[in-house]
C-alpha cells in the first residue's frame, strides 16, 4: 500500500533523505527551511537507519563537514537558506574542486543581505553560475511540489555519485513551507562500509593494503597540471549537459507564446496558462526541472514554434539570460518577476505577457 | 669500501630507520622546519600501533597543506581552517577509525577558530596537531594569531603591537578549559628529549581516541627558520628564550 | 470540484492548524490539496494566515490573490482579505474584537461568534473547530467522516483523547453561524 502523508516540503525532504539511506545531514537552523533538522532531530535517525545528524556551529562548518563526510564515500547532504548559503560557497567550491558528490538544499529567501524571511529565486546566479571561486558548475534542481522535494533528494544523490559532483536542490520558501499530499518510497538502506569500497573507491575509507593512499584535494601547484584539472571538469560539465537535460512542457503544442518559469513560479505560471487560455490567449509553459544542465535545446526549439517568450522568475531577471542565450535572438524574451519576498499573482503573469510580449 | 658499508649495513647492526609510514617523497620544507621531525613523529606513532590501515589525516592550508605527500596513509585536503569540520564528519561517519587534524597557527586559531572551538566543545573523539610558529610561513612571514608581542612580521615589520593587533592567543589554554577535550598538552621539537616526550604525547592522544576519551590537543611550539630571518640553531635558542616564555611546555589537562 | 480558502486570524488562534485539519480531511476524501502558511516571525503574536487549497484536479498555484471563501479571525485580517474574496464568494468572520463589520454587497456573509461559544464552554482550545464546522456547514466541501479522519491524522496520538471534544465543537459551529449577507 502506498503511503500517503500530508506535509511540508522542508520535512519531505528530511523523510526522503532517512528512507533513502543517507549517512549524514549537517546543518544550522536558518528559516524557512528549519524544519529540515527539527524533523531529522524529531525522528532519531541514528536509532533506526544509522544516520548521523548534526547540528553544526554554522554554515562554514556544516559544508565542510560534507566534504569530510562526502571524502569518505558517504552519502552527506545539508540544506540552508540564502544567507547560508552565501556562506557556503567556499566549501562548496571545494567540494566541486575534489570532485566530491554530495547534496546541498538551498530554501531560497529574498535577498540581498540578511533580507526577508519570504520566498524568492534570487540566487540562480550563484547556484548555476558557480556562486565561489573558479570553474566549476553544481548539479542543480529545481522542485516545484512537495513530491518532489521528496523525489529529488535520491535523484540528486543518485547524480551527484554518477558524476562526482556536488547536487543543488534550489528550493524557495514556497515549497518548503506548503503541504501537499506526498507519497513516500520504501526504506532503502544505507550502504555498508564494504559497498563503499566498491562504489567509490577513490574515499578515503583507510587505506588498505590492497591499494595504494587515497587523497581528497582540491591542490594543484603545478598550472599545467591544473589545467588537466579544469579539462577533466569541463568534459566532465559537458557530459552533464549531454545527458541529464530534464524539463517539463505543459500546454506548448499549440503555443502562440511561451512562459518559461522552474520551481514555485512555474506553479503559479500553470495558473496563469490557465487564465491566458479562459481568455483566448494560447500560451504554453516550459518548466526547467534542471537548472544546470539547462534544457537550452526545447527552449530553441519552442522558440521557432511561439511568437515571444516570457520568463518568469522571484527575482530582478537571472534565468532570463539563459532562456536568451537558448532562444539566441530567434523571438522576443522578456522578464517578469516579483522580488524581494514578493510573490506574483497569475494574474499579474498574464498582464505581464500581454503588455511585455503581446503588445510590445 | 663498498666490502665494508655491506658488512655494517645489516639489520642486526640497525639503530634507526625511516618509518615506513612515510613516503619517499622529498619533504619541502625549509632547513631547521620543525613539520619535518613532527611528520615523522607521527608517521613512527601510526606504524608502532599498526593502524595505517585505519587511520585517516586532514591536512591544513598553510606549509603542511602538502602534508599528504609525506605519510602514506588516506588523506584529506582541507580548506583554511575547516580541518576540524571535516575530521568531526570523517570520525562520526567512520568511528571505527583514526583520524587526525594536522594545523598551523593561522589555520587553527585564526580563520579555523570558530571549528576548533566547536570541534572540542562537542568533544570530537580526534586527534588535533596543532604547529605553533608563530608566523605565516607559507604565504610569507605575515603575522600570525599567536606572533608573540614586539615580534617583527612582514604584516607587521616593526613587531607587533599589541594595542593595534591584539595580544597574541593562547588558544590551547582555552581549549583546554573546555569539557570535550581530553589529554591538552604543549611540547616542542628542539632536542632529542623534547622530541621524545612529543612523541610520548603523539601515541597518548591516539591511544586515547581509541578509548573515546575526546579531543586530543597536542601543540608543538616550533620554529620558522626563515620567517623568523634566523639560522635554524638560532631559531631553535630563540624559540627557548621567548616563546617558551609565554609558551610554556607541559601538559595543561589529562582527563 | 476547487475551493480556494484563506484563514487569517492571530497567531494562537489555531489558524495554520485549523488548515491543516481541513487539508487532510481533503486528502482523506481523495482530494488534491495544498496548504501555504505565512510563516516567519508575525506568527509570534501577530497575524497568521494559511491559504488552503482543495480540487479534484492537479493544483497549480499554491499561492493566491484571490479566495473563493474567507475565514477571518480579526480586524486586521477582514481588511486585508474581504477585498480578496471573489465575486459570489464566502466571507465567514468572527465578530469578537471586530469594528468595522464587512461591508461588501457582492459576497456572502456570514458570523460565527467563536470566541464568545469557547467562552461559554469554557473550552477556549475548541475555538478553531467551532469556525472549522462553521465553515463545513455552508461549504461542505469535506464530509464530515473525512473530517474526523483528518482530525486524527493531524493531531498527534497523545491528544487522540480530544477528538470527541473536537468534535462536539464542530457540531457547534455549525449550529452558531448565521447569514448576515449584505447581497442586495
Amino acid at each position: 500500500m502506498r503511503e500517503l502523508k500530508l506535509m511540508k516540503g522542508n520535512e519531505a525532504i528530511a523523510e526522503a533523505a532517512i528512507r533513502c539511506g543517507v549517512d549524514g545531514y549537517f546543518g544550522y537552523p536558518i528559516t524557512p527551511q528549519s524544519e529540515i533538522m527539527e524533523t531529522l532531530m524529531a525522528e532519531k535517525p541514528w536509532e533506526t537507519t544509522g544516520m548521523v545528524v548534526l547540528q553544526a556551529e554554522s554554515e562554514v562548518a556544516s559544508i565542510n563537514m560534507l566534504y569530510g563526510g562526502a571524502g569518505c564515500g558517504k552519502r552527506v547532504m545539508t540544506s540552508s537558506s540564502s544567507p547560508g548559503v552565501s556562506l557556503m560557497q567556499e566549501g562548496i567550491t571545494y567540494l566541486a574542486g575534489a570532485e566530491l558528490p554530495c547534496v546541498v538544499v538551498n530554501v531560497v529567501r529574498g535577498g540581498p543581505g540578511l533580507g526577508t524571511i519570504q520566498p524568492a529565486q534570487s540566487d540562480y546566479f550563484q547556484s548555476v553560475k558557480g556562486g565561489g571561486h573558479g570553474d566549476y558548475k553544481l548539479i542543480v534542481l529545481a522542485p516545484n511540489s512537495v513530491q518532489e522535494m521528496a523525489d529529488f533528494v535520491e535523484l540528486a544523490f543518485d547524480l551527484a555519485f554518477k558524476y562526482k559532483n556536488p547536487a543543488l536542490i534550489l528550493s524557495d520558501g514556497v515549497i518548503g513551507q506548503m503541504m501537499e499530499k506526498v507519497e513516500l518510497k520504501e526504506y532503502t538502506p544505507r550502504w555498508t562500509n564494504e559497498e563503499i569500497e566498491k562504489i567509490s573507491p577513490w574515499a578515503t575509507t583507510g587505506k588498505g593494503a590492497h591499494r595504494g593512499r587515497n587523497v581528497i584535494t582540491s591542490l594543484e601547484l603545478e598550472a599545467s597540471e591544473q589545467e588537466k584539472v579544469n579539462h577533466r571538469l569541463q568534459a566532465k560539465y559537458k557530459e552533464i549537459e549531454k545527458n541529464e537535460v530534464r524539463c517539463e512542457k505543459f500546454m506548448c503544442d499549440d503555443a502562440d507564446y511561451l512562459l518559461v518559469a522552474y520551481g514555485s513560479s512555474a506553479r503559479i505560471c500553470q495558473k496563469s496558462v490557465e487564465l491566458a487560455r479562459e481568455n483566448g490567449i494560447k500560451v504554453g509553459l516550459l518548466r526547467p526541472i534542471t537548472l544546470f544542465p539547462y534544457p537550452v535545446n526545447e527552449i530553441n526549439a519552442l522558440a521557432d514554434q511561439v511568437k515571444g517568450i516570457l520568463s518568469v522568475e522571484m527575482s530582478a531577471g537571472q534565468m532570463v539570460e539563459d532562456v536568451r542565450l537558448a532562444v539566441n535572438g530567434k523571438v522576443k524574451v522578456e522578464h517578469f518577476g516579483r522580488y524581494g519576498g514578493a510573490i506574483p499573482s497569475p494574474g499579474e503573469v498574464v498582464e505581464a505577457l500581454k503588455q511585455k510580449i503581446i503588445g510590445g | 669500501m663498498a666490502e665494508v658499508l655491506n658488512d655494517i649495513i645489516k639489520p642486526e647492526n640497525q639503530i634507526y630507520g625511516k618509518s615506513e609510514v612515510l613516503t619517499d617523497n622529498v619533504l619541502h620544507y625549509c632547513p631547521g622546519c620543525s613539520h619535518g621531525v613532527v611528520h615523522k613523529l607521527i608517521a613512527e606513532v601510526i606504524e608502532e600501533m599498526g593502524i595505517q590501515e585505519q587511520t585517516i589525516g586532514v591536512a591544513p592550508v598553510g606549509c603542511s597543506v602538502l602534508a599528504y605527500n609525506y605519510l602514506e596513509i588516506d588523506w584529506q585536503e582541507a580548506a583554511h581552517g575547516r580541518a576540524p569540520a571535516l575530521a568531526t564528519a570523517i570520525k562520526r561517519l567512520r568511528p571505527d577509525r583514526f583520524v587526525f587534524s594536522y594545523q598551523g597557527d593561522g589555520d587553527l586559531a585564526a580563520i579555523g577558530t570558530a571549528e576548533t572551538i566547536h570541534a572540542c566543545n562537542r568533544g570530537e573523539n580526534i586527534v588535533m596537531v596543532f604547529i605553533n610558529n608563530g608566523i605565516y610561513g607559507m604565504t610569507g612571514g605575515q603575522m600570525a594569531p599567536t606572533t608573540l608581542e614586539g615580534m617583527k612580521a612582514a604584516t607587521c615589520p616593526y613587531g607587533r603591537d599589541v594595542s593595534r593587533d591584539g595580544h597574541p592567543i593562547k588558544i590551547t589554554e582555552l581549549l583546554a578549559q573546555l569539557p570535550g577535550t581530553g589529554y591538552v598538552t604543549r611540547q616542542a621539537v628542539h632536542t632529542p628529549a623534547a622530541v621524545r616526550k612529543t612523541k610520548k604525547a603523539l601515541r597518548k592522544a591516539f591511544e586515547n581516541q581509541k578509548l573515546n576519551k575526546g579531543t586530543q590537543l597536542i601543540e608543538v611550539v616550533s620554529t620558522c627558520s626563515s620567517g623568523w630571518k634566523l639560522t635554524p640553531v638560532q631559531a631553535n635558542k630563540w624559540m627557548e628564550e621567548n616563546m617558551f616564555a609565554f609558551y610554556p611546555l607541559g601538559d595543561l589537562k589529562d582527563e | 470540484m476547487k475551493e480556494e480558502i484563506i484563514i487569517a486570524g492571530f497567531g494562537g488562534q489555531g489558524v495554520l492548524s485549523m488548515g491543516k485539519i481541513l487539508a487532510y480531511s481533503g486528502v482523506m476524501q481523495d482530494m488534491e490539496v495544498t496548504w501555504m502558511p505565512s510563516y516567519g516571525p508575525e506568527m509570534r503574536g501577530g497575524t497568521a494566515n494559511v491559504t488552503v487549497i482543495l480540487s479534484d484536479q492537479r493544483i497549480s498555484s499554491p499561492v493566491l490573490h484571490e479566495f473563493d471563501t474567507a475565514i477571518i479571525l480579526n480586524q486586521q485580517s477582514l481588511d486585508k482579505f474581504e477585498k480578496e474574496v471573489k465575486p459570489g464568494g464566502t466571507l465567514i468572520y468572527d465578530s469578537n474584537g471586530i469594528t468595522r463589520h464587512p461591508e461588501r454587497t457582492d459576497i456572502n456573509i456570514y458570523r460565527v461568534d467563536a470566541a464568545e461559544e469557547t467562552a461559554r464552554m469554557q473550552s477556549a482550545k475548541t475555538f478553531n473547530m467551532i469556525v472549522l464546522g462553521a465553515y463545513l456547514k455552508v461549504r461542505p466541501v469535506v464530509k464530515m467522516e473525512n473530517v474526523l479522519k483528518g482530525l486524527k491524522k493531524s493531531l498527534p496520538e497523545r491528544h487522540h483523547h480530544l477528538i470527541p471534544l473536537n468534535e462536539k465543537a464542530i457540531l457547534r459551529g455549525s449550529e452558531i453561524i448565521r447569514e448576515v449577507s449584505l447581497v442586495e
